[in-house]
């Protein structure tokens, strides 16, 4: 399938950090000294709005909290991809994502732990997920 | 200052529901206050201020100004509002405080959108950088809520069902229905996948339509000889995230904090609610909201449902006209209409007794909230 085809998200300045660490396989997550800790990236803290903000590495280690699988395509990228899924997962640093799971839409379990699992879409590294075999 | 019963709706008014080819949004917000000032028989000349929710498929610069001087009215206060389908109710309040605060005298509340005729694309449009992954459309939001519910609360495809078949009974004697085709049980199990777990059975119509309210001062009412003035009760609002993932939680809405706001004012309590209004964009909005709003405990709405308690004869009558899911997927003010027929005593499926109606409204996906009671 022709991946260079999938919706591209906004890469600015404030986010590029985040996209940049996952072409070497990493998740990052933003940080304030206040202890708050978010996705997606912004210029100040959502919790105490202020401007000092880091990133920190995350582990990678999450639970799958819900999906939905797709029967329709809303974009032509994902035609062939049907039925696919989104899932929604919370990190065990805080923050939740949507993303997907690269195990087939039969496997989801409702809160089962799962653990990065980066994938290249054409030049897009993408922060997937597949199920831990860890708890 | 309570202003509890201290404002009226004194007209309603609406167009045509379904598929209306070749109209558009501005003509039929004309048309629907034309109705509503009728209704009311207050004459143009008396309006001052114009409340409009922005058309859904069609966001456009200074709306509420095309729409004013469509009328032919130049405002003292009004404009336009972007709160998903929660407005209606959100205008309605802002309506009462701006005459309660001496900035107006009478307004007109109106929405008109044309999605089914012109462009629904907003209702499948990718949702910000999560399209990478293949996150789009309206229902997804809803459908991830709803498996969160299912997953915690052992929801099952029933309760939903119930939902839907009430609305679809309900709207199945209204001649303005735009589906008035009964659904059963096996029905809604037939319905096909819009995005798993929702079925089409459980998502609005797609309508074009306009609807509209007068709104003034129970005194001016009276002073005006208004005919049929519905006392407003209570209202109350509430607001979340723009992005699903930064929610804490999933299965409980701002229909709490509204709810809370909308009884306090108007010093009721669930039990005394005879008939609701309940927004209806997909059936787990009605069963979190019947939650959230306290008439059964949290995760047991679907007990609430069963056995035909929301449909009319059952103890908490839901959607009379129809609902988004039978009369028209227009968001939310067709619902206060029919609360407001309600408590005049002149709906279809009267509920005969009632002194208070519940009205809910809610915005995106259960991004923005907002409650309504009506007494008569």
């Amino acid at each position: 399938m022709a991946t260079m085809d999938l919706p591209q998200p906004d890469i600015n300045e404030t986010s590029r950090p985040y996209w940049d660490a996952l072409r070497e396989g990493r998740l990052l997550v933003q940080r304030c000294a206040c202890g708050h800790t978010w996705l997606p990236a912004r210029r100040h803290c959502p919790a105490c709005l202020s401007p000092e903000v880091s990133w920190q590495a995350a582990s990678g280690r999450g639970r799958l909290l819900s999906w939905v699988v797709y029967h329709q395509a809303y974009h032509p990228a994902f035609e062939s991809r049907l039925p696919y899924h989104v899932a929604l997962v919370q990190l065990a640093e805080g923050p939740r994502l949507l993303t997907n799971l690269t195990d087939p839409n039969e496997a989801l379990v409702a809160d089962a732990p799962v653990e990065l699992d980066v994938q290249w879409e054409g030049d897009l590294a993408l922060a997937r997920f597949r199920l831990s075999t860890q708890p | 200052m309570n202003l509890s019963g201290r404002h009226v709706i004194a007209g309603i008014g609406h167009t045509a529901f379904g598929r209306l080819p070749g109209s558009d949004t501005v003509s039929l917000n004309v048309e629907a206050c034309r109705h509503a000032l009728a209704d009311a028989g207050v004459d143009k000349s008396l309006v001052d201020a114009v409340f409009v929710k922005v058309p859904t498929s069609a966001h456009q610069f200074m709306y509420g100004q095309k729409v004013a001087e469509a009328l032919g009215i130049t405002p003292r206060i009004g404009g336009c509002w972007d709160q998903g389908g929660a407005a209606n109710i959100t205008l309605l309040s802002f309506a009462i405080m701006a005459i309660e605060a001496g900035q107006c005298d009478v307004a007109l509340v109106c929405y008109a959108d044309n999605p089914r005729s012109g462009n629904r694309a907003v209702y499948g449009r990718a949702r910000g950088d999560d399209a990478a992954y293949g996150w789009f459309s309206t229902a997804a939001g809803y459908a991830m809520i709803q498996r969160r519910h299912m997953i915690e609360y052992g929801t099952r495809p029933q309760d939903l069902a119930a939902v839907a078949i009430a609305s679809r009974q309900h709207g199945a004697g209204n001649p303005q229905a735009q589906l008035r085709a009964p659904l059963d049980l096996a029905g809604y199990l037939a319905s096909p996948w819009l995005v798993d777990p929702i079925r089409r059975a459980d998502c609005a119509l797609v309508s074009d339509g306009g609807a509209a309210l007068v709104v003034m001062s129970a005194r001016r009412a009276r002073e005006l000889g208004v005919p049929m003035p519905v006392p407003v009760l209570g209202f109350g609002h509430g607001q979340t995230s723009y992005e699903l993932p930064q929610r804490a939680t999933l299965t409980a809405t701002e229909a709490a904090r509204a709810a809370d706001t909308a009884f306090r004012m108007a010093g009721l309590k669930p039990r005394d609610i005879d008939v609701a209004q309940l927004y209806d964009c997909f059936t787990i909005t009605v069963l979190m909201t019947l939650e959230d709003y306290g008439f059964c405990r949290k995760g047991e709405a679907g007990r609430f449902v069963a056995d035909g308690a929301i449909e009319h004869g059952g103890r908490l009558p839901i959607n009379t006209s129809g609902g988004l899911l039978s009369e028209t997927g227009m968001p939310g003010l067709q619902l206060i209409i029919e609360g407001v027929r309600q408590m005049r005593g002149t709906a279809r499926l009267q509920v005969s007794g009632a002194r208070h109606c519940l009205v809910s409204n809610q915005g995106g996906t259960m991004h923005t909230h907002a409650t309504l009671i009506l007494g008569n």
